[in-house]
């Protein structure tokens, strides 16, 4: 995409900046959408309304709440260390943000076609650690400190799950490229990893449970990450009250929001790529059966969309379902369960690629 | 050369998320273990007793409501029954009828509260809701009869205020019919879900001799595996007429005496209670239930003690009389006062996680502890 701006504008930056402005756009549609859905979607499981004031359906309500947000003093502790504070936030929101460099949302839609995208996102989403760290501890409040330190726990637990499903997928595919392992995926949702891939034979069905296998650890490991329920500890607010970032108000607080909802498509969206195709439609493209080329990247975008969207609604679903689990627990399950699982997984997938 | 380390003190409350009103507790930890839990009481003190001595006594009992908020029939049958035992009112059987259902409806709907919010505490916020839902039914029931949804005021000295409602029958039938059926959906949905069960069971333990010398009372002492039920072992008003169990803490998920099992007790009472209401809603007798109410409260000297089954436990009234109008001296013992003094034996070496557990698990209900 970067490319065709270039060639478009004879501008780097202006092409750099055209680039940039589209994941921005879609993070803040993401959390505008999502802020709202999470209502609507709890109330629905709940038994409730939810939002029905806001304009129709209560559908501005997000909207409402950014305006307020906008509008609030940024309140701050005098206690607090403040250039740690307030570049906390800031960091937070940059490293969800990056990951959209990489992710391709259709054959043409794609901020970086990286060689190693996948390896990219991967190494730019943990810098949220380092800005959940500062905040708990720029904060100068123990709740922020506790939620600080078993987010900066649980997510860097959690990354070696996620680590070793995506090198079993990088070890079948034989790329890093997220472009390239979703344009392996094409034609059929029968091509899909999960399925096995595209390659036919006796691999292809003695791959489809260890997929799934892996799928699921890789679910569960991406859920620990952007800390949702059941995972939810950082944050839990019958414990800490919100966690690390109980400090804080006002737009700092909507950037945490902003980064929360925008990692929850970035993970989904990996998730889609690695095992459910990525941009490629299950069923075939209209453009190709009517003749109209330029539809088919539209297309994609929206089979990407609706992939992502699909699993943040489950992440919706599981969230007002389960309860709770507690950080020692929360480890156990990684450390014991989860790693393991996931490297004998990894073996088992590579012994099958090599038969 | 070792580090030096020092035990952070952390303020749990009076502010806090689930500290359930204005508990504050004082925890001292280790990283995420709990070393020591300090509760301190008093945030929503209001005299209760004091003010008592200077009230008539009919004009105690909307006070009484306002102890333990959400059982507030429980504390106005508590206070009624021990007047009425100090003057030595006989009650038509209507009153007795009505004032058990009422008791039980009400029991229910506190019980539902209190499982919720323990659930909620661990982060299952959509139980909590659901039970707020079926609430509601218990709520508009009373609300028909008596106008009030939170502090009834219901029972009198010698009566009730209100005459149940024409519907109050066929709805609360409707109510017992409803509600049967989500016992079992939340059983799905919470009790025996995996992850509330990782939390519950096997944290808080309450040994059956700590429980009692503490004074342990209600769910929190059944739990512990004590048949322990003072609408059996010591009936007041009509009690003694109901076939009923008493469900006690087996271990199921773990040990006796676990949160789980505190938990479980709650949900197994309601089902007791249902059956209560099933079988006195039918017998209701006709009568006026104002016929007994004294026209002038004056008892005469002397002391009662009367102790009822609160959804939380055992509420006694300690009641003084000079022979004048005014109570000499009103005592309440508080279930939720006595059961949390065992607070700090089981959150010792616990995580901070479990103490929100085992404080949900004991139900407190501040306006009560602090009177």
């Amino acid at each position: 995409m970067y490319q065709y701006f270039y060639d478009l504008t004879g501008n780097t930056i202006i092409a750099t900046l055209i680039v940039a402005v589209f994941p921005l756009v879609n993070v803040l549609l993401v959390a505008l959408i999502g802020v709202y859905l999470e209502r609507k979607v709890s109330a629905w499981i709940q038994d409730r309304i939810g939002p029905n004031r806001t304009g129709p359906l209560g559908l501005f309500q997000t909207v409402a709440d950014f305006l307020k947000m906008l509008q609030k003093e940024d309140a701050t502790s005098t206690e607090i260390d403040s250039k740690l504070y307030n570049i906390a936030p800031v960091l937070v929101f940059t490293g969800s943000f990056a990951a959209y460099a990489a992710i391709p949302f259709s054959s043409k839609l794609i901020g970086s076609e990286a060689d190693v995208g996948i390896f990219y996102v991967l190494a730019i989403s943990s810098l949220v650690v380092g800005g959940i760290l500062m905040a708990g501890w720029a904060s100068n409040n123990k709740y922020s400190m506790l939620g600080a330190m078993r987010s900066a726990a649980q997510i860097i637990s959690y990354e070696i799950p996620t680590a070793i499903i995506v090198l079993s997928i990088v070890m079948f595919t034989g790329t890093l490229s997220l472009d390239k392992i979703s344009d392996m995926q094409t034609a059929s949702f029968w091509n899909w990893n999960i399925f096995g891939g595209a390659e036919l034979g006796l691999t292809k069905f003695l791959m489809i449970p260890f997929m799934f296998i892996g799928f699921l650890i890789i679910f569960i490991s991406t859920l620990a990450e952007v800390n949702r329920t059941p995972f939810d500890i950082p944050e839990a607010e019958s414990e800490l009250v919100a966690g690390y970032f109980t400090e804080y108000c006002g737009m700092k607080w909507a950037m945490f929001m902003l980064s929360e909802y925008g990692n929850m498509f970035a993970v989904s969206a990996i998730v889609s790529i690695l095992f459910f195709g990525g941009y490629h439609s299950p069923i075939g493209y209209l453009g190709n059966s009517i003749g109209v080329e330029w539809l088919i990247p539209f297309e994609q975008a929206f089979w990407f969309l609706a992939k992502g969207w699909f699993f943040i609604l489950v992440q919706m679903w599981l969230r007002w379902t389960l309860p709770r689990l507690r950080v020692d627990q929360l480890m156990s399950l990684c450390w014991k369960y989860l790693i393991p699982y996931a490297f004998v997984n990894l073996i088992i997938i590579g012994i099958i690629s090599l038969l | 050369m070792a580090l030096k380390t020092e035990h952070m003190v952390l303020n749990m409350g009076p502010q806090h998320p689930s500290t359930h009103g204005v508990l504050r507790l004082e925890l001292e930890i280790e990283g995420e273990l709990v070393n020591k839990v300090t509760p301190h009481l008093g945030y929503l003190h209001r005299c209760f007793e004091k003010h008592a001595e200077a009230m008539q006594y009919n004009q105690v009992v909307p006070y009484t409501d306002r102890l333990d908020y959400l059982a507030s029939i429980g504390n106005n049958f508590g206070y009624a029954l021990a007047v009425e035992k100090l003057m030595g009112i006989q009650v038509p059987e209507r009153v007795e009828y009505i004032r058990v259902i009422m008791a039980e409806l009400q029991r229910i709907a506190s019980h539902l509260v209190a499982i919720g919010s323990n659930g909620a505490d661990i982060g299952a916020l959509t139980p909590f809701l659901y039970l707020f839902r079926d609430r509601e039914h218990i709520l508009s029931i009373i609300e028909e009869t008596c106008g009030a949804r939170m502090l009834y005021n219901y029972i009198w000295i010698g009566g009730l205020s209100h005459d149940i409602h024409p519907d109050f029958v066929r709805k609360t039938k409707e109510f017992v019919n409803y509600f049967k059926p989500t016992i079992v959906e939340l059983d799905n949905l919470l009790s025996f879900n995996k992850i509330f069960i990782e939390r519950t069971a096997n944290i808080g333990i309450l040994p059956v001799d700590t429980a009692i010398n503490f004074g342990a009372s209600g769910p929190t002492l059944r739990g512990s595996g004590i048949k322990f039920d003072l609408r059996r072992d010591d009936p007041y008003s009509i009690y003694d007429r109901f076939d009923f169990e008493i469900p006690v803490g087996k271990g199921l998920m773990g040990t006796v005496g676990d949160c789980w099992d505190r938990y479980n007790v709650r949900i197994r009472e309601m089902e007791q209670s249902l059956r209560i209401i099933e079988q006195a809603v039918d017998n209701i007798p006709e009568g006026d239930v104002q016929s007994a109410i004294p026209k002038r409260i004056k008892p005469p000297k002397g002391t009662v003690y009367k102790r009822v089954e609160n959804p939380r436990g055992e509420l006694g009234y300690f009641i003084i009389s000079d022979g004048t109008v005014n109570p000499f001296r009103v005592k309440v013992r508080a279930p939720s006062f006595v059961n949390l003094e065992v607070l700090g034996e089981l959150c010792k070496g616990n995580l901070v996680a479990d103490i929100i557990a085992i404080l949900g698990s004991i139900d407190i209900v501040l306006g009560e502890v602090d009177r």
